[in-house]
């Protein structure tokens, strides 16, 4: 009987990790297959491939999708860099002033997984639509933009659209490593004279400020980049390095960062990942909120596999993602530790 | 002391104003920051529950028309929603109950023993939660038709072919293990692993051990990993999209009636769905109180009969 004991883990861990090998690993050798094979005969679901190291699919797929490539990195990244501003002061809010209300407040926090995705999506089509809630507002009532401005089929409705999809995934990480800070350590950098991020706060802030005003009007579309755009660009520049430098003197401190801010590292990555692997490989929200030319590689991978039946080329898509978050994956698991990532106990 | 520091730290934190703005900043904008921000993530659960009321102008729900109760009085009078949501439930249960069960015991296996190949494993449970979704069902679809043909067919006998609710199964418990693990194991920290020596040091057999002892008391973690599990598995839509062939679930039944008519049965549903969710999450937490009052309880009494015979020998 004690004899057996060491057999015991490995006898939980088979039925589970066996399902894992045929339906998770299995496929991907499959797909990694098919993915150098090319057609040989038959047709639509039945159509047959012959394994030929068709390497051709690879430049395929890279070379026929440049465009829906950029809009998968442009806006994953843009949300995933939004999720993150909009995210850690909320983070921050629940783990320093959350009191006794932390847990209530983080069941906000992920209350829209109780609803379907789906639906959330068509909420946000019926809150963003040229009759809905928040252009009458703008538009209407403010006259901030022109009346025929809308939001829905812009770059700028399947970026929001992501953004909110994954906030939650941002967040949770972002609070449990702000949650683990040791409020002495801040307490001491203030007792320290840490006080306001003055001098390199009002630069930081503007030049991050400036740069992101005109990153995100250049990523929405709204400013092609080019010569005679100058002035506009300035402006928008200037506007952005004001909001920039003033959030940085007036409302961040040295305690901020150079203790809140460094402790709270692992959960910025964890956040980042946890938020950039799905939404570079969404593509509800470019479907629902977004028009034919803000198509995300998800789109060309559902639309080959689901309606052209091309199963070469749409693999090699799929494991050029995969690889792609595998590396991610990898690289931070070596800087970080793997027990960061699984939330696991030691 | 304190005083004395708080002091230095003001001269050195500079002139007064900035001072005065950040305390105001400290004291209203964080809280109400963090209100604005939790209304944005409620916003489009609350314009879901509104829209539930609508009685919209054309065949699409997107527009306000006016308050009406039709879709509620009715949630389920539209053709083939009915079926979508039993096959959607249905789906939902079994696999709930595979992958909790699945899940459950690779949990035990990562944080109760030490063996060779537990971080690999907890890395490679890791995986398939780090995968996109997309590339899950793409990949699981690429199986499922690669065992119609060969070298596939011979060694399955063509098994998951045709595509229907078999293949949509197996797809969510596949996604759901790592998701349970992950929940059971958390709920594991801080295991009181002295209450199961002291039942083996009383005689009780392992096997008895581990459903007197151990399950009831990790049986509230598994419950929020079924609960989860539950939940995904009841709105996927990308990975069953890709593996559903013909049949058809709640989401890809939305799917289908974005492109042509949109009820607000479709809001109707998603509240129902809400509501009872977040039920069960409150009835889970309570459960879960209770269970720590109890605890806390037993531990209190303990002690104090441990005083009283520090006081009857004394």
């Amino acid at each position: 009987m004690t004899r057996r004991r060491w057999a015991i883990p490995y006898l939980l861990l088979a039925p589970g990790i066996l399902w894992l090998v045929l339906f998770f690993v299995l496929p991907s050798i499959q797909m990694f297959v098919m993915s150098l094979s090319t057609q040989s005969g038959g047709s639509g679901l039945t159509r047959h491939y012959e394994f030929t190291w068709a390497w051709q699919n690879y430049v395929n797929a890279i070379t026929d999708f440049p465009d829906q490539f950029a809009n998968s990195l442009i806006f994953g990244g843009m949300a995933t860099l939004l999720c993150l501003l909009i995210g850690y002061p909320l983070a921050y809010g629940i783990a320093f002033r959350g009191g006794r209300y932390k847990t209530f407040l983080l069941f906000l926090v992920i209350a829209p997984f109780f609803t379907s995705f789906l639906i959330r999506t068509i909420s946000w089509k019926i809150i963003l639509g040229n009759d809905g809630a928040f252009l009458s507002i703008i538009r209407d009532v403010l006259g901030i933009v022109p009346p025929n401005f809308s939001i829905l089929g812009t770059p700028l409705a399947v970026i929001l659209g992501l953004t909110y999809e994954f906030l939650p995934f941002m967040v949770l990480p972002l609070y449990v490593s702000l949650e683990k800070i040791d409020r002495r350590l801040v307490e001491a950098a203030q007792d320290l004279y840490a006080g306001p991020w003055q001098r390199g706060g009002a630069l930081t802030g503007g030049l991050l400020g400036g740069v992101l005003a005109v990153g995100s009007m250049a990523a929405f579309g709204y400013l092609p980049l080019g010569l005679v755009q100058l002035p506009g660009i300035l402006f928008v520049f200037v506007i952005g390095a004001g909001v920039g430098a003033a959030i940085a003197t007036l409302l961040v401190s040295e305690s901020f960062t150079k203790v809140i801010f460094p402790l709270s590292l692992s959960g910025v990555f964890a956040g980042s990942i946890l938020t950039f692997i799905p939404a570079i490989g969404d593509y509800v929200n470019a479907e629902l909120l977004g028009n034919p030319k803000t198509q995300m590689i998800g789109n060309v991978i559902q639309n080959q596999y689901l309606q052209q039946n091309n199963y070469p080329t749409a693999s090699a898509l799929s494991f050029l993602l995969m690889a792609g978050i595998l590396i991610a994956i990898f690289i931070y698991a070596r800087s970080l530790g793997t027990d960061e990532l699984t939330g696991g106990a030691g | 002391m304190t005083a004395i520091t708080s002091e230095a730290a003001a001269r050195a934190r500079g002139t007064t104003p900035s001072r005065s703005v950040r305390r105001s900043v400290e004291r209203w904008l964080i809280p109400g920051y963090t209100a604005v921000a939790l209304f944005y993530l409620a916003l489009p659960i609350l314009v879901m529950i509104a829209f539930s009321f609508n009685d919209p102008p054309g065949r699409f729900n997107f527009v306000w028309g006016e308050f009406s109760l039709a879709a509620w009085q009715n949630p389920f009078g539209r053709p083939g929603l009915q079926t979508a949501i039993a096959t959607s439930l249905g789906i939902a249960v079994v696999s709930t109950i595979i992958a909790t069960a699945l899940g459950t015991l690779i949990a035990l296996a990562l944080s109760r023993y030490d063996f060779r190949g537990r971080t690999s494993t907890s890395l490679f449970i890791f995986i398939p939660m780090a995968t996109p979704e997309i590339v899950l069902g793409a990949s699981l679809l690429t199986l499922f038709v690669g065992t119609s043909q060969e070298p596939l067919r011979s060694l399955t006998g063509g098994l998951f072919f045709p595509l229907g609710i078999q293949t949509i199964l197996i797809a969510h418990v596949m996604f759901n293990i790592s998701f349970v693990v992950v929940t059971v194991r958390a709920r594991m920290q801080g295991f009181p692993r002295h209450l199961e020596e002291a039942a083996m040091d009383l005689g009780a057999s392992p096997w008895a051990t581990f459903w007197k002892v151990t399950f009831p008391l990790i049986l509230p973690g598994i419950l929020a990993g079924a609960l989860l599990a539950f939940s995904l598995s009841i709105d996927d839509f990308i990975i069953t999209n890709f593996t559903a062939g013909t049949a058809t679930t709640f989401p890809l039944w939305v799917w289908a009636s974005i492109r042509n008519n949109l009820p607000p049965q479709v809001q109707v549903i998603g509240t129902m769905v809400f509501v009872g969710a977040v039920g069960l999450v409150f009835l889970n937490t309570l459960w879960e109180r209770r269970g720590e009052r109890r605890d806390k309880r037993i531990a209190a009494e303990e002690a104090a009969r441990e005083v009283k015979l520090a006081v009857a020998t004394e």
